[in-house]
């Protein structure tokens, strides 16, 4: 099926597979190496991109159905050179280790922000709790995301 | 031996943040499934659902047929090629160990075997290709609980004749390291304590986020393979001992890996079988396996029952433990499976001046997956025990289980210490971590809270859960390595190569999956050699680059790879001063160096280690016979292990109406001697805790009456989420390592290995006014809820997965007793 999509400001075309996933389409079509897979039952959210500027799990969505609309990884964040917030403060506050999860912890750390952009540390956990990491106890992550939201970080 | 007060220390211990982060935080990362090679093919695996079976029959017929697939490769294929998977650590000469083999040719011995490769063109067509392969099973018998496979009921491996692989015993009486503890125990029988208890350690799965992939490259004179491994060193040097291509023609590539925890602390069939086909196909491929396949074959860890008897006299002071473990190594006796219950051996008396000590350990084969090292391999197992032990005895006596621990723990005026297994503690202050502790935690008032609402009979009861814990780490003394009788060494290598711009490159032998290597290892060099922490960049998991190396595991890399750092820097610096001296016009026995600084004794000349670096590579102008190089490297052998300790404190609070375990407050205060970067050590101490308080609250591989595991995905192998956890309230005490120079202890391992008792002795401490004295991990709320309506009498449950119903969840390795007491 052809489909026509925007990823992180470029505009693509492609004929894929009906069955064919987001990430997959993401990651072996166009390179967005960036966002990753880390399960197959959509459990640990390594795969959250935006579509439309909604969080979404990308190993969930199919590409056919991102026809026509407009999807961020983690690889369309920073603008000229300059981090987004919520990077600069996962680096700030060490919220990450192996930096697997970090991707989509990120993107869905921004849409929780957008909802919510002063979260208390429960509204924060609660707000991350589709995204496993295995690596920092989630403590730092937590600081970081409430980091950003101190100096107002929603895109 | 230390130099610590000649250092210069601006960067050591300064928060610096990582040098890592920038390509992980905006996705320029280079994860192994990440790797596209031109005409690079893909491999899907057929896997085996029973747990032990006798393959009839693999028809491949139909999947060699479906398109866009190469081959389809089964074990009768590569029988005389793949040789036998590697065991690196044989525990005793008679050990009993199956051929491992990559790809199972007539039997399978776990759900999960592999048992045909398909190669395809695209990973999709390789997976729709392996649901063809029609592969006929004649059922057997499989060895699947514990206890009943240590009497040899069932054969897990029927030509061995029999389920037990291995004993293994340390006995102190034996060793000349203290007494007799059958001796100790008798007296106590007559006139003193003895705390009789039995623990099951139940079977985890180490869990990395990333999924192992593996990427081989046979074009050109060298087979290169990336893999996401721990060990790329160890896994080059096995590659050529079992399929037989030497060694110089192979090169392995860790590139970022995405967590390890033990899990990628392995040799796997996916990477031999990926080798195999590489080479013989003369194609690139790929193999990324799906977390489903992850959780059912990559190996899992700990699966211990512990029987355990302490002895004590009537005051409480311990005059002996005895240990008797069984070890569940699953199917085959892995790379270092065997030996993982051995480095427990000499934790189980802890902190403490215990007189009498024998540990007695049974490894056995079942028909569940293959187990080995899973974060702190060993010592959680050993801690748990001891620090429940020990709020067993303080139990008995009615007294507070702090007190009843500094009434045995070693003294901080009693370092060095030598403890009745024969290891030098070198360093450490119990009281000092201890007070420091309580206060943070407000140990009184909590106590007062726990004890107004008990006299309330609040339904929402208070615990407290202490641990004490002591580890041994940084693997580890080559000679005591090879008297256990591993097969490798312990040392760790580094170079350091001075560039002439003045930029420095370091070359380590410890290979990083997100301890923030980069970062620390920039931080040393740069106080070493007085350079700027931007100038050094660091270079590890590539055999080509790094050619020497035993990798990251056991809390090892500071205190052994540092070390090997601190070496090699040292050198560049003995290499430089004559070249310094010759430029300066002055003797090299003037030439003192002080921040980055050749200086000329008494004078105000001096060289920058650039300028010197420069001038070494243009060789214009150097004194007769000196080789134009300041490059160094070291390899570094550990006089002993480091002994980080700590006291974790730990509040949770039960709601005795449904039994739900809620963490209030968690403190700990962990002494790892000195800190080079105090943000990454708080990382490692978070996610160790979090890891360790999982087992103690969520996780379990549970199996069901067939062998298969029914947690095999993230909706049942429950991995904590942010909003299970809390925030943590972590501080330190420093009692430097007198045996590096650095004065650094590990801490990779201590949140693991404190924390898992801390909760559950919160949670028993919680449970004491019903009688319960044990609740079995995970203490889920279905177990709490039970041991509360039981009383002390009742048993806990057996299963842990509440998704499922209980005839489908039947945890086979329970045993047939039921549960602890």
């Amino acid at each position: 099926m052809k489909i026509n999509v925007t990823v992180d400001g470029a505009s693509y075309a492609d004929d894929v597979e009906p069955r064919m996933l987001l990430v997959h389409y993401l990651r072996e079509r166009l390179g967005k190496t960036g966002t990753v897979v880390g399960c197959d039952t959509s459990n640990c959210g390594a795969c959250t991109v935006h579509l439309d500027g909604q969080s979404v799990k990308s190993c969930n969505v199919l590409a056919v159905q991102a026809d026509g609309h407009d999807v961020t990884t983690i690889e369309g964040l920073a603008k000229d050179g300059q981090l987004h917030p919520v990077q600069a403060a996962f680096h700030e506050c060490h919220a990450l280790q192996c930096g697997f999860c970090t991707p989509g912890m990120i993107m869905q750390s921004i849409d929780l922000l957008n909802d919510n952009p002063h979260p208390s540390e429960a509204e924060v956990r609660a707000g991350l709790e589709g995204n496993l990491c295995r690596c920092t106890g989630y403590h730092n992550i937590v600081k970081a995301v409430q980091t950003a939201a101190g100096t107002g970080a929603p895109a | 031996m230390t130099v610590t007060e000649e250092r210069p220390t601006a960067e050591v211990g300064k928060a610096r943040r990582r040098k890592e982060d920038q390509r992980l935080i905006t996705g320029r990362t280079k994860w192994t499934d990440n790797i596209q090679l031109t005409g690079m093919l893909h491999l899907a695996m057929v896997r085996s659902p029973f747990a032990h079976a006798r393959i009839t029959n693999v028809d491949v017929s139909a999947a060699k047929a479906a398109p866009n697939v190469v081959t389809v490769i089964t074990g009768a294929d590569v029988a005389e090629e793949q040789g036998g998977l590697p065991n690196a650590w044989p525990i005793t000469p008679d050990q009993k160990a199956p051929v491992h083999p990559s790809i199972a040719v007539d039997r399978v011995a776990f759900a999960g075997e592999v048992v045909a490769v398909v190669v395809a063109r695209t990973a999709a067509e390789a997976r729709d290709a392996a649901e063809l392969v029609d592969v006929d099973y004649e059922e057997l018998p499989a060895a699947l609980d514990l206890k009943e496979s240590a009497e040899d009921r069932v054969l897990a491996h029927p030509d061995l004749g029999t389920n037990k692989s291995a004993f293994w015993q340390f006995d102190s009486a034996n060793a000349g390291t203290g007494g007799n503890v059958e001796d100790a125990i008798a007296k106590a029988r007559t006139d003193g304590i003895v705390i009789e208890r039995e623990y099951r350690q139940q079977r985890l799965i180490p869990a990395f986020m990333e999924p192992r992939s593996v990427v081989v490259d046979p074009t050109g004179e060298q087979i290169t393979m990336w893999s996401a491994t721990q060990i790329p060193h160890i896994l080059r040097f096995l590659l050529a001992a079992v399929l037989g291509t030497p060694e110089s023609k192979i090169r392995v590539i860790a590139p970022d890996v995405g967590g390890g925890f033990g899990g990628k602390l392995q040799t796997t069939p996916e990477e031999f079988i990926a080798f195999m086909l590489a080479r013989r196909l003369g194609k690139p491929v790929k193999y990324t396996e799906t977390r489903s396949e992850s959780l059912m074959s990559a190996h899992h860890g700990r699966d211990q029952w512990q029987k355990l008897t302490l002895a004590a006299t009537k005051d409480g002071t311990v005059t002996g433990l005895k240990v008797d473990l069984l070890a569940d190594l699953g199917a085959y006796v892995s790379l270092v499976g065997g030996g993982v219950p051995v480095l427990g051996a000499f934790m189980f008396n802890a902190i403490y001046k215990f007189p009498a000590y024998q540990f007695n350990c049974q490894t056995v084969l079942t028909n569940k997956t293959w187990t080995d090292a899973y974060r702190g391999a060993g010592r959680p197992e050993a801690t748990f025990a001891i620090e429940r032990l020990m709020d067993e005895l303080a139990d008995h006596l009615g007294v507070d289980p702090l007190a009843i621990r500094e009434q045995n723990w070693i003294k901080h005026e009693e370092f060095p210490f030598t403890t009745v297994c024969g290891l030098e503690y070198d360093s450490g202050n119990y009281e000092a971590a201890t007070a420091k502790a309580k206060e943070m935690f407000g140990y009184d008032d909590l106590r007062a809270e726990q004890k107004r609402r008990r006299d309330a009979k609040d339904p929402v009861q208070l615990g407290i859960g202490i641990s004490t814990f002591t580890e041994m780490c940084g693997l580890a003394p080559s000679r005591v390595l090879g008297s256990l009788d591993y097969g490798a060494g312990g040392w760790e290598h580094a170079s350091i190569r001075m560039l002439p711009t003045g930029k420095v490159e370091v070359v380590t032998g410890s290979s990083a999956h997100g301890q923030g290597h980069e970062t620390a290892w920039s931080q040393i060099v740069a106080d070493r050699l007085g350079v700027a922490f931007e100038d050094v960049e660091v270079l590890h998991g590539d055999t080509q680059v790094s050619p020497k190396g035993l990798d990251t595991y056991g809390s090892r890399s500071l205190v052994v790879g540092g070390e090997a750092l601190v070496k090699a820097a040292d050198k560049v610096i003995e290499k430089a001063k004559p070249i310094a001296a010759h430029l300066l016009e002055a003797s090299a026995d003037d030439i003192e160096f002080k921040d980055g600084r050749f200086g000329v004794k008494g004078t105000d000349k001096g060289l920058a280690i650039g300028e010197v670096a420069l001038a070494t590579f243009a060789a214009h102008n150097l004194p007769d016979g000196v080789e134009p190089s300041l490059d160094s490297d070291a390899t570094y052998d550990p006089v002993n292990f480091s002994f980080p300790h700590g006291t974790h404190l730990c509040a949770v609070e039960i709601d005795t109406e449904t039994g739900g375990v809620k963490m209030r407050k968690y403190v700990c205060v962990d002494d790892i001697g000195n800190i080079v970067n105090p943000l990454i050590v708080a990382g490692q101490v978070h996610g160790g805790l979090v890891q360790g308080i999982a087992q103690a609250l969520w996780e379990e591989a549970v199996h069901d009456d067939g062998g298969t595991l029914v947690s095999a995905s993230f909706v049942d192998y429950l991995v904590p989420t942010a909003a299970d956890t809390i925030s943590f309230d972590i501080e330190h005490t420093t009692s430097p390592s007198t045996t590096n120079s650095l004065g650094t202890k590990g801490v990779g391992e201590a949140g693991t290995i404190a924390s898992t008792p801390a909760v559950v002795n919160a949670v028993v401490d919680a449970l004491r006014p019903w009688g319960v004295h044990d609740v079995r991990m995970p203490c889920t709320p279905e177990r709490v809820w039970k041991a509360i309506q039981g009383g002390g009498s009742a048993a806990t449950e057996g299963a842990a997965a509440p998704h499922f119903d209980a005839q489908d969840t039947a945890d086979r390795s329970a045993g047939a007793e039921g549960a602890g007491q």
